[in-house]
């Protein structure tokens, strides 16, 4: 056994272990340290926020946005953006809406179709950012648009209300008495994609392709398959977030998600994915997304003027990054 | 030179003199010396890596000498960057084309020395200044026009212009015909004869030895970081130029063991892509390795990428054990056992940020697991099992970036190799490492060779070729020219097969 130290020789095992510890310090960093930071200061601050109800709260209302960012964080993951996740999840809800309301089918058969519809638009969203070499950005743009626009054309703006009681109810019953059914089931979707992403060839294909497309083209990863299937789950997520905002609100409005998107990407940015692609998981998106809701939450218990909410955020974006990148640094 | 002392008193020149140059403790250059006068053309000819290129880009101020001294006109010259050394007179025109495809001809040409009126750019007397300096090249083109869409001759023409306008008094062509036909080559040619009458001294580098011949006042051969021949004149007989650029010794001999059955493993039958190279045919038994040698731009890599599905062929079929594949993407060949070490380690290789273990397991990940589940174990133990088999020296879960060029070199042989392939395809796969890696990259072609497996080793060292392959394919101009058999492959007979033949 040797006892040198030099990095050259160090023995696998050690090496490994070494790396073992730095990976688990990357999870640990930043963004962990800044939510248990806030999480004690709120505790601190405000009586009501360590209550059974108020956690409750905050994770009812990161439910959706949650579903939106898991999806967000595959298309970050391949290097790619989407800029219609959040016109998809409204066109969708409308779409399911209106089949149910409108034309009485089913409520379970809306929701697939619902659900069906979002991966279409997803499809769009993949084939032109791949076999139609539109940037995704711009290939987004126009799909957000389009989206925004279909969404107030079902109704022709209307809401709609008044849907089936067990679909309501996954909004209002608690798991355990205090986790929602809904973030239960949001929860479920990470721990899925978290899997997929760790454990399966084509989850991992997406670090691969995120990291140098061409270099994961010739490992033989079918690249553009790949890239196609990201934005369709990302597309059927968003239909996901649409269910969670109709059982939520009893309600289907046209309007719904119009300040998402951002929110989407800076919980996936807050939680350390790069948008030049290859890095970022589902366990440290969660976090960013943890983030977000404590922040909201104990913005509005402290009493913060509600219009200065989104200059917080802004900040906090701004401290994730610059912080991460040090460590990075600092890490190698 | 033999030609300096009389240059320096009697007029003007560029003189290199003993220049000598390493990087990472590999030499080179060795003592290099040249010259070349005001008004004359000096053709400077070599193999790949002979260091023509390290010769012009330090004399362009692009890298820095360890030792040496060049004068211009007897004064010191010592640039420390393209700027300075186009300050002092000295441009050099790559083979690679730099334009902006966006901008307009005369906003290429005269790039960050855009000429002014007030504090507007002076669109009319810029405009009028490249046409004029167009027309002296012989060109008909509006300068107006953006550069996007224009022919690689056109844009050659450009980055020609743009040096032109510098008033240079030495210009260096690295390779400027490499991807011109020939009758563009003759556009080039008779812009250089346009700037050597003006008075400017030329280097003229090139593969294409007609080219040399004919524009060429004096020629100077390069081998192995050395000159290693000069002449007078240009009217050299091409047979004598062949020999001063190859002549040497093989440093290691054909140890390879004569294939071990002449059954045959990979069949390439009539292979072709439109404009890039056509009419390839060829075998590959089991156990064999062959060897397929070209210069620069002759289509070798183009050709393995299509067997390996990477870019799609037009026409042609590849077969394997007898069985014919489909080849839309570089998954079916690995899936037919052929797999293929690309040539660019950093852009096509490896993924540089992530750490080897991934990198090794990445194109396996969903042959050898399917529908199966990737563990970490499962990486560790095939990463375990690289670094003893390729002998990897250093951590295999930190950014393969770490690593040295040769532990790369490896990790990219082990990526590859972690299943017994039925075809294993290199592409230059001694590129950047050192002489003790090298031997260790033979050691493993050798072996594999040995154990059955149907080799295709890509490679623009000669000697690398002729040492380790069975057979020899010659490509030039995207044509397979012969297939030579091992006693009949020396460096003479290759290379004057691989020089396209300007009569054609």
């Amino acid at each position: 056994m040797s006892t040198n130290t030099d990095s050259a020789d160090e023995s696998p095992s050690a090496s490994r272990m070494l790396a073992r510890k730095r990976s688990a310090m990357r999870i640990f960093g930043g963004p962990t340290i800044g939510l248990v930071v806030m999480f004690i200061g709120l505790t601190l601050k405000s009586p009501y926020f360590l209550t059974v109800r108020n956690l409750g709260n905050i994770l009812s209302q990161i439910t959706d946005i949650g579903v939106l960012a898991a999806g967000a964080t595959l298309v970050i993951l391949i290097a790619g953006i989407d800029l219609s996740v959040a016109a998809n999840m409204a066109l969708t809800m409308m779409f399911t809406a209106s089949l149910y309301a409108d034309h009485h089918w089913p409520f379970v058969v809306t929701l697939i179709a619902g659900l069906l519809l979002g991966a279409f638009v997803g499809a769009i969203n993949g084939l032109l950012a791949t076999y139609g070499k539109v940037q995704p950005f711009v290939a987004t743009l126009a799909t957000m648009s389009a989206c925004l626009g279909l969404a107030l054309v079902i109704t022709d703006g209307n809401t709609i209300n008044g849907f089936p009681t067990w679909f309501v109810n996954f909004a209002t019953v608690d798991l355990f008495g205090f986790l929602p059914l809904q973030a239960v089931i949001m929860m479920l979707i990470y721990l899925a994609l978290a899997f997929w992403l760790r454990f399966r060839p084509g989850g991992r294909a997406l670090y691969a392709i995120g990291g140098n497309e061409e270099v994961a083209r010739l490992s033989g990863i079918p690249v553009l398959r790949m890239k196609t299937l990201v934005y369709m789950i990302a597309g059927a997520l968003a239909a996901v977030a649409g269910w969670v905002d109709i059982s939520t609100l009893d309600s289907a409005q046209p309007t719904a998600g119009a300040n998402y998107l951002l929110n989407v990407i800076a919980v996936v940015v807050i939680g350390g994915a790069s948008l030049s692609g290859g890095v970022g998981t589902m366990g440290s998106t969660f976090i960013g997304l943890l983030i977000i809701g404590v922040l909201n939450n104990g913005l509005s218990l402290t009493g913060v003027n509600p219009n200065l909410q989104p200059v917080v955020v802004g900040a906090v974006i701004l401290a994730a990054v610059l912080t991460d990148r040090n460590a990075r640094k600092a890490h190698g | 030179m033999v030609a300096t002392d009389g240059v320096t008193g009697a007029g003007r020149a560029l003189v290199v003199t003993d220049l000598v140059k390493s990087f990472a403790g590999v030499t080179v250059l060795h003592s290099v010396n040249l010259g070349v006068r005001a008004g004359s053309v000096v053709g400077l000819i070599g193999e790949n890596g002979a260091g023509k290129s390290t010769t012009s880009s330090i004399i362009a101020g692009i890298q820095q000498p360890d030792s040496g001294l060049m004068t211009i006109d007897g004064v010191a010259y010592a640039p420390a960057s393209p700027a300075d050394a186009l300050a002092s007179g000295v441009a050099l025109i790559h083979q690679e084309i730099r334009t902006v495809p966006h901008l307009s001809i005369a906003e290429n040409i005269f790039l960050g020395r855009l000429p002014r009126a007030g504090l507007r750019v002076d669109r009319d007397a810029m405009v009028e200044q490249a046409r004029e300096v167009l027309r002296k090249l012989g060109i008909d083109i509006d300068p107006r026009r953006p550069v996007r869409g224009l022919s690689i001759a056109m844009q050659q023409s450009i980055e020609i212009a743009k040096a032109i306008t510098r008033n240079p008094r030495y210009v260096i062509f690295d390779e400027p015909s490499a991807s011109l036909t020939n009758q563009e080559t003759d556009r080039v040619l008779h812009q250089i004869s346009v700037l050597r009458e003006h008075g400017a001294g030329i280097i003229y580098i090139s593969h294409r030895l007609e080219e040399v011949r004919t524009i060429s006042d004096e020629i100077v051969c390069m081998r192995d970081g050395n000159v290693v021949a000069t002449w007078q004149s240009g009217d050299v007989p091409q047979r004598e130029l062949v020999r001063a650029m190859v002549g040497r010794d093989f440093v290691f001999g054909h140890e390879a063991p004569a294939p071990a059955s002449p059954e045959v493993v990979l069949e390439v039958h009539d292979l072709s892509r439109k404009g890039v190279f056509d009419g390839i045919d060829f075998t590959v038994a089991k156990g064999e390795i062959l060897g397929i040698a070209g210069l620069v731009g002759a289509g070798r890599t183009e050709v393995v990428r299509a067997i390996a599905g990477v870019d799609k062929a037009d026409g042609g079929a590849v077969t394997v054990e007898g069985r014919k594949i489909r080849l839309r993407n570089p998954g079916h060949a690995l899936k037919a056992g052929i797999v293929m070490v690309p040539e660019d380690r950093k852009q096509q290789g490896l993924n540089l940020t992530l750490d080897s273990s991934r990198n090794i397991v990445s194109p396996w990940e969903r042959i050898l697991r399917v529908r199966g589940i990737v563990t970490k174990g499962w990486i560790n133990r095939i990463a375990e099992d690289s670094r003893t088999a390729f002998d990897i020296r250093g951590s295999l879960d930190r950014p393969v970036v770490r690593l040295s060029g040769g532990n790369q070199q490896k990790v990219l042989l082990a990526k590859w190799l972690v299943r017994q392939p039925k075809v294993l395809i290199l592409d230059e796969p001694t590129r950047g490492v050192d002489v003790g890696a090298k031997m260790s990259i033979y050691a493993i072609i050798r072996d594999y060779a040995a154990r059955g497996v149907a080799v295709i080793l890509v490679s623009s060292e000669l000697e690398e070729v002729l040492g380790l392959a069975h057979r020899v394919l010659v490509m030039s101009g995207g044509r397979q020219i012969a297939v030579l058999p091992r006693d009949e492959a020396t460096s003479e007979t290759v290379m004057s097969l691989a020089v396209p033949q300007t009569i054609a």
